[in-house]
């Protein structure tokens, strides 16, 4: 816990560049359709636009619907508090701190659900459903890809075991690396309503999960939760590429590296979604099992090749 | 006063307590300001005595000569017996209060105080088995703890299906405590005495430990609800009066945990196959438990298979504790321990929560079908956000209490799997996606449950006219939820209540500190954490009023996407909330459907219903019974009911005993 006072600066690459990555999608996959795209910050611009309006509520909805977009923000800010920047150490680090940082996702998973329900829509009901579904079916891959990483690092702090882990001290694991980065990818894919499991810009209610839950809301609420979607993005994509980038080096190139993963990821989804079509329904816990045998099978090679 | 007379003044004032409600007959309302005032005495008392063992680490021990065979009354106190004491009254009295509120529609009836008395006695009986140190005290007590819960269960008497239920539960109580008196007969042979303390020294043979193990498992597993012998227990549990539900599902099956904690302590050094036996057990009723959960539509039931999954989740951490031990990881040991016994406390907490709001929905609206529930939350505030709370509490968020044992148990899961070795680290490996799933589904059917019953629109004209209820019932809610609250943002106070029994169980000394990976330094950072959460939230709801001051801010009928005439019949069931999860493990957990579809142009009514049968019930209770149904019909013949027949038995029987006495 005790940590430097400038460690705290590792949470302002989330909060500021965040919806930027929505933007590189965003652009991405209109390059790819040869189209000319909505401008990189345009996330920002939507973000500004509904703090600044008012908000309509349902009847039906009660304080639940009102409060769930800021627990949910909240929750997923302070998971943030415990993920690397680069070169920047987590301010929030102790052992254990990856069960929190896995909880307080369900906890803002939680509060969006609710806030769901609240509203008594059909469509909303189903968007929670599903997401309530999917993401029970994400957590055990998402448990053994920290249980991968941990088991490497020997430590349970996110902070050391990110800040550590890297190409270099793992050259022996790259199997077990490169089956855990893929299923985390295929989570972090999940997690985040992206192509192939849910489609963001889909027009039909019916087909979408995280956007037919948040049907109801408006202005700041809304903000919050689109504000909380990509932060989350963010957080995924902040394991994915910590993971795999060299650790050391001067703290300039390293953080540029690590922007660099990060934009790279963006691309990468980008790519997938240009690429792919959104999976039927039912084939979606199986792409889960998928990630969470390629999660299996990298614990299997470690602890095979842990044995002296 | 010393310890010894306050803790035995609380079980004393219970049953003198439950004679005086016997004596209120018709005056029912006397009757529960008896058993609440009792309660409330034996809470005070026991605490205090309590809280004094655990904050000077000093037991004590009593012991008196007794009339009966074999037997001494021997009582005694120690951190395992304070914990669960404490953890007992305490928790009775919000029960008494909650009841009190519950019962009072039913008017004055003789049966009724009855039911106080019978729940005095269960109360008492709680707390002499706790502090019991000999096995014909414990017995007694065990049994007067079943007798009296299947007069609480069968309260409402007059409906078959309650009469039923009660009567599995008797059965398999008694099932349950069968194998723990050939436990007890089989441990006190060898050690010559019945008393704790003999049997603490009797050497046992590797074999002989194994049998004991296993009458244990069998025995205080059927009263925790460890898969597969739960099968009673989301029959009971729903049948009951709601404040005795909590308490049975809170309190009640956790002395089966209390008694695998004791035989393991009694026992000795426990070989490493009774941590992977407790793992194994515990994972599946952990995951069992949860998906049956999910797929119920009664609310009280769902909250009852929920019961079979956290004790699951107990005696996950208690196995994982036990193997840690056995592989020379205390630290990890004690972590895991930590975890299982304070999740003890947090789930007494929260599904005593549950089932007071639970109970407060489903008897407003007078059905416990989910399907016809909907937007409580804005006819009963109190009741509903109660529920809200407990359901976070239970899926293990933070802040609330929940997540701090959850967390304690993933340390010693993540510790034992980091710093042990071979087969060990990788079990407790594999055990980690085990509990990660089983959290993912109980926040699914927690979504569901609060969702479907609290929020929405009412789905039936029941559920319209629900009210809030009574002051009686509302106040231990908010207690409860505050306490659920209060352990999460102050977990590492809550923490040394449990301390010396986890020490004793990972088999160190009290000198010995806490270790990493789990340093009261982490378990603070977790506080910090919630509080941190508690506070960032206060500034986005403030940072939202204050973006929203000055614009409009108007009401509207929910988005139907278009839609223009949406009823309250179009929102998602609780069915459909589940099927997405329960769809890809039909072939897992069979479900029996029913259908009728839609067909032709103009269609008919349409209809679907689901039901899944428990497979315990099914693959093993069921054969079994009717496995003995023709074992027993085989005997029918000697029946004839004519007397000459039933002489000629007793001459036979007589020839047979002279003979034997003969030739031997």
């Amino acid at each position: 816990m005790t940590a430097p006072w400038w460690n705290a600066l590792a949470v302002l690459p989330s909060l500021l560049l965040s919806p930027l990555l929505l933007g590189v999608i965003g652009k991405t996959k209109a390059l790819v359709a040869g189209r000319k795209g909505a401008p990189l910050l345009q996330p920002y611009m939507d973000l500004l636009r509904l703090l600044g309006k008012g908000a309509v509520y349902s009847r039906t909805a009660t304080w639940v619907f009102r409060a769930a977009p800021a627990v949910s923000l909240a929750a997923i800010l302070l998971a943030g508090f415990m993920l690397p920047a680069g070169p920047l150490a987590p301010p929030l680090a102790f052992p254990g701190d990856l069960v929190l940082f896995a909880y307080l996702l369900a906890l803002s998973r939680f509060a969006v659900i609710a806030g769901a329900m609240d509203t008594g829509s059909a469509f909303e009901g189903m968007g929670a459903s599903r997401e309530a579904a999917f993401s029970a079916f994400a957590e055990p891959a998402f448990f053994l890809v920290l249980g991968v990483l941990a088991w490497e690092e020997k430590s349970l702090s996110l902070g050391a075991i990110l800040g550590g882990a890297d190409v270099l001290s793992w050259s022996a694991q790259i199997p077990p690396l490169a089956l855990a980065a893929a299923a985390l990818f295929l989570i972090l894919l999940a997690e985040n309503s992206r192509i192939p499991v849910d489609d963001p810009t889909t027009h039909l209610e019916l087909t979408m999960i995280h956007e037919v839950m948040v049907l109801d809301h408006s202005g700041p609420d809304l903000a919050f939760i689109l504000y909380g979607s990509a932060l989350k993005l963010w957080l995924f994509s902040v394991v994915l590429v910590s993971m795999l980038m060299p650790a050391g080096g001067p703290p300039w190139a390293s953080m540029a590296l690590f922007l660099g993963g990060m934009a790279g990821v963006a691309v990468l989804v980008g790519l997938v979604e240009s690429a792919m079509a959104r999976l039927r329904l039912v084939r979606v816990p199986q792409l889960l099992g998928l990630a969470a045998v390629l999660a299996g099978l990298a614990a299997l090679l470690l602890m095979a090749g842990g044995v002296p | 006063m010393n310890g010894a007379a306050l803790a035995l003044a609380a079980p004393a004032s219970l049953l003198l307590g439950a004679l005086l409600s016997l004596a209120c007959g018709r005056r029912s309302g006397a009757a529960a300001w008896i058993a609440l005032v009792a309660a409330s005495f034996a809470a005070v008392a026991g605490i205090t005595s309590a809280m004094a063992a655990l904050s000077s680490g000093a037991g004590w021990s009593l012991e008196t000569a007794w009339s009966l065979p074999w037997a001494t009354f021997s009582v005694g106190m120690d951190g395992l017996s304070a914990f669960f004491l404490a953890f007992i009254l305490a928790l009775a009295v919000p029960a008494a209060a909650y009841g009190k509120g519950y019962l009072a529609h039913e008017g004055g009836s003789a049966w009724t105080s009855a039911s106080w008395a019978f729940f005095q006695i269960l109360v008492a009986s709680m707390a002499v088995v706790v502090l019991a140190r000999d096995g014909v005290l414990f017995l007694i007590a065990w049994e007067g703890m079943s007798v009296a819960s299947f007069f609480l269960v069968i309260h409402d008497h007059r409906r078959r299906e309650v009469r039923s239920d009660a009567l599995v539960y008797l059965v398999a109580t008694h099932l349950g405590a069968a194998a723990l008196m050939a436990m007890f007969g089989l441990w006190g042979r060898g050690a010559g005495s019945l008393a704790f303390a003999a049997l603490q020294g009797a050497p046992l043979s590797r074999t002989v430990a194994w049998v004991l193990f296993l009458l244990a498992l069998a025995g205080f597993g059927s009263k925790a609800g460890l898969a597969p012998f739960h099968v009673w227990l989301p029959k009971a549990h729903p049948a009951a009066p709601s404040h005795v539900s909590a308490l049975m599902s809170g309190v009640m099956i956790k002395m089966g945990i209390y008694g695998l904690m004791r035989f393991i302590l009694l026992a000795g050094v426990p070989p490493a196959g009774w941590g992977y036996t407790l793992l194994g057990m515990g994972a599946l009723s952990a995951v069992g438990g949860v998906l049956y959960a999910l797929a119920q539509h009664d609310l009280k039931r769902l909250l009852a298979y929920h019961s079979v999954e956290n004790v699951g989740i107990i005696t996950m951490g208690l196995g994982a504790g036990l193997l840690a031990r056995t592989a020379g990881m205390e630290t990890v040991a004690l972590a895991a321990l930590c975890g299982a016994l304070l999740h003890v406390l947090n789930h007494g907490l929260f599904k005593s929560l549950l089932f007071y709001s639970g109970g407060a929905a489903a008897h407003a609206a007078g059905t416990r079908d989910m399907e016809r529930l909907g937007g409580l939350l804005r006819r009963m505030p109190v009741t509903g956000a109660a529920f809200l709370a407990g359901a976070a509490a239970i899926c293990a968020l933070p802040p609330f209490n929940g997540f701090v044992s959850e967390w304690l148990i993933y340390s010693g899961l993540f510790g034992g799997a980091l710093r042990g070795a071979g087969t060990v680290s990788a079990v407790l490996f594999v055990t980690l996606p085990v509990l990660a799933l089983v959290g993912g589904l109980a926040l699914a059917c927690f979504a569901k449950a609060s969702g479907v019953v609290f929020l929405g629109e009412p789905r039936s004209e029941e559920a319209a006219r629900c009210k809030e209820v009574s002051p009686w019932m509302t106040l231990p809610m908010a207690a409860t939820a505050l306490a659920c609250a209060g352990v999460g943002l102050a977990a590492p106070w809550a923490v040394r209540l449990v301390a010396p029994a986890a020490r004793a169980l990972a088999g160190l000394s009290r000198a010995a500190a806490w270790g990493s990976p789990v340093g009261t330094g982490a378990l603070s950072a977790v506080v910090i954490a919630g509080w941190m959460l508690v506070i960032l939230t206060g500034v986005l709801l403030g940072l939202r009023r204050l973006l929203l001051r000055g614009k409009t801010v108007s009401e509207a009928p929910t988005w139907g996407c278009g839609y223009a005439a949406p009823t309250a019949r179009m929102q998602y069931t609780a069915s459909s909330f589940a099927q997405p999860l329960l769809a890809p493990l039909a072939r897992l957990m069979r479900p029996s459907l029913r259908k009728k579809r839609p067909k032709g142009i103009f269609p008919e009514r349409a209809s679907f219903s689901s039901h899944y049968d428990d497979p315990a019930d099914r693959g093993i209770f069921d054969p079994a019974v009717r496995l003995l149904e023709r074992l027993a019909g085989a005997l029918r013949p000697l029946q004839q009911g004519r007397l000459q027949v039933y002489l000629l038995y007793v001459l036979l029987t007589l020839v047979a005993l002279l003979a034997w006495e003969v030739l031997t």
